[in-house]
């Protein structure tokens, strides 16, 4: 029988209830919510099991939302059962304030960067990960770049003449 | 390993090198008091400009002698923050970021940016814009492949294969040229189709390179695919199983050369891919042979796309032989004629450009088979104008993190040639 | 939908099948030619120039492009690429110039023995480009002087070629005694280079 989000959803709701919540299939994709202290345990239930084989990490990835206190960022982890060809979306909340979550290197090698550029991007620290520096910007750099308060522009910059661009 | 250990035993200690020792020791267990051995590794800075012109990354080498024990890898001298910059920008001027990203087949990231944004408004394209965009998505694969084989070839010393495919590329730019005006970075399509009909000339030149280019990709292939020294050169070198390569999330041609047959284009087909006939070819031990040879094949197999989508885009008649955009007047720009003229098309004009279209609330992730692998859209939209947050998977930046496991143990110039196998592209790295 | 084309109105006349360089003025005899020596030395180093593509992101392949045999650099002498900035003489960069890769372009203008020429080559060298950023260096000039800006994005072959001619003008007409006047060092000074 072919795996269908139905299934997925049916063996994840017996697996953990309802600690699952936010299920929802926007665009065919499946995508669910854990708190943040379960990621690493959902992301091997869904790599061990025979059925569900999710054993292909697409992408890692988080997102900012200023505007929901207490869950400001979101990591977001895709993964694909590459047998059954099937993908799924996975998010954990955390706190801006304390942004840990559990590093998934130990189960996919290719998380190790993914996680790097999330760090350096959003500042979300991965606990456990091997080498947690930035890896695209300026190693002195002292603030997270995506985060939604800080602007696009080098605000250092003399040369820039703002009536041109509308804002003078 | 076994027999080397006995032809060391009459060895004097002192003649091994620290890493055959290193070899020996971990074998038979053997625990030296620490600071016995002196650590007498070369460090040797494979800097950001190198002559392997690659573009921009950097790695620290440790070597002894001429083996590499370890490598530090930097990345992020090109970082322009495409992610940042597209939150600040409408979703039709994304396009122009995306053809940055892997600036050797620059029409492959516009499609698979354009289908990502299809999909998230519900756009259907009709035929004819679905096979032209296969005839340019797959002209892109041929012109990056081309460049990678190429520089492969350059980096074991062989210059005259780029030389030769480099006038190949020059048509195929003259293609993107009749179509969209730019050679390199093309911004090549609109939302829900192109912006100009292909011209006769376009596809005059089309028909040039169909009927030109299988014999110079013959005499390149001839150049490399039996020669001694490129073969010595590059089979057993920079090889990955693969249960690693899928676990460091190889997709593309190097996950190919591994084994693992998985390409986008049939496992989620997009742009009517599903009504063509093609193979992909699938290497045995994901060495820079293997890899090289997965990239020569898939240009044959691009060639043959080329030519059925060719065939199908004659074979429409009538009506349907002119569209070459969907209609959905609140993506894509009317006619300028129209909008001088019409009331409708002037309200559309308007509405696109001031932003004051309907863009539905969602997240979407998309993927395309780019000329490195699976190249990925995770776009979350908050009903506004621009993307709330738009994240590139780009391949290169995925299967980059194995190099230090792909060339521990190995001498520098298979180092050299591991890098410019795996088709490093520093504008898709950085991002 | 036939395709408008443009002509070339100005048109040169064509001086026999080869088209030589001019002749500086001096004055000519039997078996010698009699001329100032920057003029000689200009028209020797102009005519071999030893490039250094800086190839970062996307102008590089259209620098490959020009070095191809399509839009070939080499018939005006700029042949021999190097990439060691201790024997070239012209220093390309080509492609954005990030923060992080900054120190890294002025190291290898530092390294390059005078006389060195700089030519930006497309949008994101000269002036930051599309890439109004916080990690992007808003054109290289912010770290190293610049001779000549060739805008494009990429920059057509064409154009590539058209920034080289205009090098080899400034190399041929630059006077000897440039490189220790207290012009150029003041410019050196004004980037903290010594």
């Amino acid at each position: 029988m072919a795996l269908t989000n139905e299934t997925i959803k049916a063996r994840l709701t017996e697996k953990f209830g309802d600690q699952l919540s936010h299920v929802e299939e926007p665009y065919g994709m499946l995508t669910f919510e854990a708190p943040k202290e379960l990621n690493l345990k959902v992301l091997n239930f869904l790599y061990d099991d025979e059925e569900l084989k999710f054993r292909f990490l697409t992408d890692l990835t988080a997102v900012h939302y200023p505007d929901k206190k207490g869950r400001e960022l979101a990591v977001v982890y895709h993964l694909h059962n590459m047998t059954d060809n099937i993908r799924i979306r996975f998010k954990v909340f955390t706190d801006i304030s304390q942004p840990d979550i559990y590093t998934a290197t130990g189960l996919f090698s290719a998380a190790n960067w993914m996680e790097r550029e999330t760090y350096d991007f959003f500042g979300i620290n991965f606990v456990g990960h091997p080498n947690l520096k930035r890896i695209l910007n300026v190693e002195e750099m002292d603030y997270f770049p995506l985060r939604k308060e800080f602007p696009l522009e080098d605000q250092t910059r003399i040369d820039k003449d703002d009536e041109m661009f509308g804002r003078g | 390993m076994g027999s080397d250990f006995l032809k060391f035993l009459n060895c004097p200690l002192e003649k091994l090198s620290n890493y055959q020792i290193e070899l020996i020791m971990s074998e038979h267990h053997i625990k030296l008091p620490e600071g016995s051995i002196e650590k007498t590794t070369t460090t040797l800075n494979l800097g950001p400009t190198h002559p392997a012109t690659h573009g921009v990354m950097q790695n620290i080498l440790e070597l002894d002698g001429e083996r590499i024990v370890s490598t530090e890898q930097t990345i992020g001298y090109i970082h322009r923050a495409f992610e940042k910059l597209a939150e600040r920008r409408p979703l039709a001027q994304i396009t122009t970021l995306t053809d940055r990203l892997n600036y050797c087949s620059s029409p492959l990231n516009n499609m698979g940016w354009h289908l990502t944004c299809e999909k998230l408004l519900g756009v259907k394209t009709p035929k004819r814009v679905d096979y032209l965009r296969v005839i340019i998505m797959e002209l892109a694969r041929i012109s990056d492949h081309l460049i990678c084989n190429s520089i492969v070839g350059v980096d074991a010393g062989a210059y005259t294969g780029f030389l030769y495919v480099m006038q190949y590329r020059e048509l195929i730019y003259e293609i993107y040229e009749e179509v969209c005006g730019a050679r390199l970075t093309t911004n090549i399509g609109r939302i829900g189709g192109f912006e100009r009909n292909f011209n006769d000339i376009a596809f005059q030149k089309l028909e040039k390179f169909l009927r030109e280019y299988p014999k110079v990709l013959k005499e390149f292939e001839n150049l490399f695919q039996r020669n001694r020294i490129f073969m010595e050169r590059t089979m057993g070198t920079g090889a990955i199983s693969a249960e690693r390569a899928l676990n460091y999330g190889f997709t593309g041609p190097n996950l190919r050369a591994a084994g693992v047959d998985y390409d986008v284009r049939v496992h989620a087909p997009y742009s009517s891919y599903e009504d063509f006939q093609f193979n992909i070819p699938v290497g045995t031990t994901g060495d820079n042979y293997d890899r090289w040879l997965v990239r020569e094949k898939e240009m044959w197999e691009s060639l043959s796309i080329i030519e059925q989508a060719y065939r199908k885009v004659q074979d429409l008649k009538g009506a349907e032989a002119e569209v070459y955009h969907a209609d959905v007047p609140e993506y894509y720009l009317p006619p300028k004629a129209d909008v001088y003229t019409k009331m409708e098309a002037l309200i559309w004009h308007f509405k696109i450009i001031m932003g004051e279209t309907e863009i539905p609330a969602g997240e979407v992730y998309n993927s395309i088979e780019a000329g490195n692998g699976e190249l990925g859209f995770y776009l979350i939209s908050d009903g506004g104008r621009t993307p709330y947050r738009l994240h590139f998977r780009r391949p290169c930046f995925v299967y980059y993190q194995a190099y230090e496991e792909l060339i521990k143990g190995s001498m520098l110039s298979d180092a050299i040639m591991t890098m410019s196998s795996l088709n490093l592209i520093a504008g898709e790295l950085d991002a | 939908m036939a395709r408008p084309v443009s002509y070339n109105l100005i048109k040169k006349p064509l001086e026999g099948d080869i088209s030589l360089v001019e002749m500086p003025d001096g004055s000519m005899g039997e078996g010698f030619f009699a001329t100032s020596l920057d003029k000689v030395i200009g028209l020797a180093r102009k005519n071999s120039i030893w490039p250094l593509p800086f190839a970062t992101s996307c102008c590089g392949i259209e620098f490959m492009a020009t070095m191809g045999s399509h839009y070939d650099l080499g018939r005006f002498g700029a042949e021999r690429v190097g990439f060691s900035p201790r024997q070239c003489d012209l220093l390309m960069v080509m492609g954005t110039i990030a923060k992080k890769m900054g120190p890294v372009v002025k190291q290898v203008y530092l390294q390059m023995a005078e006389p060195r020429w700089v030519m930006a080559v497309g949008a994101c060298a000269s002036s930051g480009g599309i890439f109004d950023t916080y990690s992007v260096l808003q054109g290289i000039d912010q770290v190293v002087p610049v001779d000549v800006y060739v805008p494009g994005c990429p920059p057509r072959p064409e154009a590539i070629i058209d920034g080289v001619l205009r090098i080899q003008d400034l190399v041929g007409k630059e006077s000897l005694r440039r490189r220790n006047g207290e012009h150029y060092k003041a410019l050196l000074e004004s980037y903290g280079i010594q």
